[in-house]
C-alpha cells in the first residue's frame, strides 16, 4: 500500500507533533520527577496534583484550559505573542504543546519512580569518591534511572502521537497544520463515505504504534541489563 | 595525619557522644553491633551530621558546629570501602576503578600507581567484567581499588570482611596488611571480629553504646584487665610479638618470644620473620609452679601485674612475660586459692590448638616506625 501525499503531510505532522512533545518535556519531567522523588518543599502536594491534572480531567477540559491560557488573548499566549511574535493556538506547535501536557504526567510518573528505585548507597559512594553533586547526578544517577527514562519517553510519545481531545480543542483540525493522524481518524469517520480512507489511516497508526513499542521494549531491555551489571 | 574527632549526636534513642583521634597506621573501632561504629564513620565521611561538635583532619575543619563548617562529602577527600562493596552496577570493572580519577585534586594517580595496584589486587583480568558476575571477594577487592585510585587522605574500612567467608577474607586481608606495611593512606578500620585486629590494627578503639570507651596503642589496650569486660570475655586477649624460630616435623612452628619459646601448629612464614599473635585471655592457663607432666608445650614463666575482679565470677589476671603481656581469665575461686598477688611468679600455659594460624601475622617491619 503505497501512501498518498495527503497521508504523508498527516504522519509527518503527527511524528513531528510527537517526537517535538517528547523532547521538549522530556527534561522538564526529569526535573519535575526528581524534584517528587527526592525533595521536600512547601507546595510539594500542589505540584503533584498539578502534574496529575490532565491525567484526571477531561482531554477537552485541558484543551479548553490551554486555549484560555495559550490562546491569542490568553494570559500567557498574548505574551508570548507580543515578546516573541509565537502563536500557538490553531498551529503544529500548539499541537505540540497539547500532546506534552497530556503525556508529561505518565512521563513524570515513570521517571519518578525510577527516582525511587535508585540505590542511593551507590550515590553516598560516588560521593566519597569525590563526585560533586551533579556529576553524581550525570554518571551515576541518569544511568540508573535510564529504563525509567526511556519508559516515560515511549509511554508519553505513545500519548502525543494518540492524544486527540485536547488537541482538537485547542488547535482544532486543519489539514498540513495541525491534523495529527486521530483528528484526520476522526474527521474521516464523520464524513459518508470516508471508512476506507479512515481504515487506511487506522492501520498506519496500528502500525506505528506497534513499532515503537517494539523498539522500545528492546531499548528499555537492554537498559534494564545494563544497570543490573550483568 | 592526624584526624580528630569530637561529636555528639541523638538519634532516635540511640546517642552518640564520641571522642577519638587517629593518625598515621591502622585505626580499628571494635565493638558489637549497634554501638554506634558505622554511624561514627559516616559522620567522619560526611555521609551522616552530627548535630555538635568537632571533626578536623590536619588543618582542615571538615565540621565544626559553632563555627557552622559542614564540609561536603566529596571534598573531605575520604575513601570508604562500604561493607556491600556499592561498585556502580552501570559500569564496568575498569570504569569502576577510574571514576574517582577524573574528580582527584592533585590529578589522578598515574597510569604506574593505577597498574600497580591492579596488580597487587589481583583484578586485572576483571578490568572489563560487569559487576554482578563478580564474587564477593572480588567486589571487595575492585571497591578497594576504586578508593584508593581516587587518592584519599583517609581511607575508612566498614567491616569490608564481614560479608566473605574465612577463604575469600584471605583474598583481601594480605592486602590490608600489605597496604599498611607500604605507608598507604591511614586507615580506619571498623570491626567486631577481633582475628582481624591482630593482623592489622595500630590504634585500638574500643566502642560502645555510641562512646569510644577505651582508646590507645593496640597492645596496652588488650594487655589491660580492665577492658576485659568491655571487650567481652570470649574476645579479650593480648598480643605479643616473637620471631618465628623453627618449623618441626611433626607440625608445629616454633615461636621465639622474649621470655621463652611458644610452640604452635604451623605458620606461613619463613624464619626470622617478625609475628604478633593474639593470645585470648581464656586461653591461658595458670599454674603457682613449673608444670611437668601436663600435655601443653607451652608454659611461660610471667609475673602477675594486675588483677581485675569484676562483677561475675571470673577475674582477669595480667601478666608479664619479659616484655610481653598477657591476660588470664580465671575464676574467682582459683585467685583465691591460689592466693594470686601482684609480683608474684607464676606459669602461664598455653594451648597450641589456641593459637591457629589465623591469630597469626606476620608483623610489618614499618609498624613501629610508623607508630
Amino acid at each position: 500500500m503505497s501512501l498518498t501525499a495527503a497521508e504523508i503531510t498527516i504522519v509527518a505532522l503527527s511524528l513531528k507533533v510527537a517526537v517535538t512533545a517528547t523532547l521538549l518535556s522530556l527534561p522538564i519531567a526529569i526535573f519535575v520527577a526528581w524534584l517528587l522523588a527526592r525533595c521536600t518543599f512547601k507546595g510539594k502536594a500542589l505540584l503533584n496534583i498539578a502534574v496529575h491534572l490532565p491525567l484526571v480531567l477531561p482531554p477537552v477540559v485541558t484543551g479548553y484550559a490551554l486555549l484560555l491560557l495559550f490562546g491569542k488573548q490568553g494570559a500567557i499566549g498574548a505574551m508570548l505573542f507580543d515578546v516573541f511574535g509565537i502563536t500557538l493556538a490553531f498551529r503544529w506547535s500548539g499541537a505540540a504543546l497539547a500532546a506534552a501536557v497530556m503525556g508529561f504526567p505518565l512521563m513524570v510518573r515513570a521517571i519518578r519512580l525510577g527516582f525511587e528505585a535508585v540505590d542511593r548507597k551507590l550515590e553516598e559512594a560516588a560521593a566519597t569518591l569525590g563526585a560533586p553533586r551533579m556529576a553524581v547526578f550525570w554518571h551515576v544517577t541518569l544511568p540508573l534511572i535510564s529504563p525509567g527514562i526511556l519508559a516515560g519517553t515511549v509511554l508519553g510519545f505513545a500519548k502525543a502521537m494518540g492524544e486527540f481531545g485536547a488537541t482538537i480543542t485547542f488547535v482544532a483540525s486543519i489539514p498540513g497544520q495541525t491534523e495529527t493522524l486521530p483528528s484526520a481518524i476522526y474527521t474521516l469517520l464523520q464524513v459518508p463515505g470516508g471508512e476506507s480512507a479512515a481504515l487506511r489511516l487506522i492501520l498506519l497508526s496500528v502500525a506505528i504504534s506497534i513499532a515503537a513499542l517494539a523498539i522500545s521494549e528492546a531499548l528499555v531491555r537492554r537498559a534494564a541489563t545494563r544497570v543490573s551489571g550483568a | 595525619m592526624k584526624l580528630e574527632v569530637d561529636i555528639q549526636c541523638q538519634l532516635g534513642a540511640f546517642a552518640l557522644d564520641a571522642r577519638m583521634s587517629a593518625a598515621v597506621g591502622t585505626t580499628v573501632l571494635f565493638g558489637r553491633s549497634g554501638s554506634g561504629k558505622t554511624t561514627l564513620i559516616n559522620m567522619i565521611a560526611g555521609l551522616q551530621t552530627p548535630q555538635g561538635g568537632r571533626i578536623t583532619l590536619d588543618d582542615t575543619v571538615l565540621f565544626d558546629s559553632t563555627q557552622k563548617v559542614n564540609q561536603p562529602v566529596h571534598r573531605r577527600r575520604i575513601g570508604y570501602v562500604f561493607q556491600d562493596a556499592r561498585l556502580f552496577p552501570h559500569l564496568s570493572v575498569a570504569r569502576n576503578l577510574d571514576f574517582g580519577a577524573r574528580f582527584a585534586v592533585d590529578g589522578p594517580l598515574g597510569a604506574t600507581r593505577r597498574s600497580d595496584l591492579i596488580e597487587v589486587l589481583g583484578i586485572g583480568a576483571l578490568l572489563n567484567r560487569r559487576t554482578a558476575a563478580l564474587s564477593g571477594g572480588e567486589k571487595q577487592r575492585v571497591a578497594l581499588g576504586r578508593a584508593l585510585l581516587s587518592n584519599p587522605r583517609l581511607l575508612l574500612l566498614d567491616e569490608p570482611l564481614a560479608a566473605l567467608d574465612l577463604e575469600r577474607k584471605e583474598e583481601i586481608l594480605p592486602y590490608l596488611e600489605q597496604l599498611r606495611a607500604q605507608g598507604g593512606p591511614p586507615m580506619i578500620y571498623v570491626t567486631h571480629d577481633m582475628s582481624e585486629i591482630v593482623r592489622l590494627a595500630d590504634t585500638l578503639v574500643i566502642v560502645r553504646d555510641g562512646n569510644c570507651a577505651v582508646q590507645g596503642v593496640a597492645e596496652d589496650v588488650l594487655a589491660d584487665p580492665e577492658n576485659v569486660k568491655l571487650i567481652g570475655v570470649q574476645d579479650a586477649g593480648s598480643l605479643l610479638q616473637g620471631v618465628i624460630e623453627s618449623h618441626a616435623q611433626d607440625g608445629l612452628s616454633a615461636i621465639r618470644l622474649s621470655a621463652g619459646l611458644l610452640h604452635v601448629p604451623r605458620v606461613d612464614a619463613s624464619i626470622g620473620r617478625q609475628v604478633r599473635m593474639r593470645v585470648r585471655a581464656q586461653d591461658v592457663i595458670l599454674s603457682l609452679s613449673a608444670p611437668v607432666g601436663l600435655s601443653s608445650q607451652n608454659a611461660l614463666e610471667a609475673v602477675v601485674t594486675g588483677i581485675h575482679v569484676g562483677t561475675g565470677p571470673g577475674v582477669a589476671v595480667a601478666l608479664r612475660s619479659g616484655s610481653d603481656r598477657l591476660i588470664a581469665r580465671v575464676t574467682g575461686r582459683a585467685l583465691t586459692q591460689m592466693q594470686l598477688q601482684i609480683g608474684q611468679k607464676i606459669w602461664a600455659i598455653v594451648k597450641a590448638n589456641a593459637l591457629p594460624p589465623a591469630a597469626i601475622a606476620r608483623a610489618s617491619s614499618s609498624r613501629h616506625s610508623s607508630a
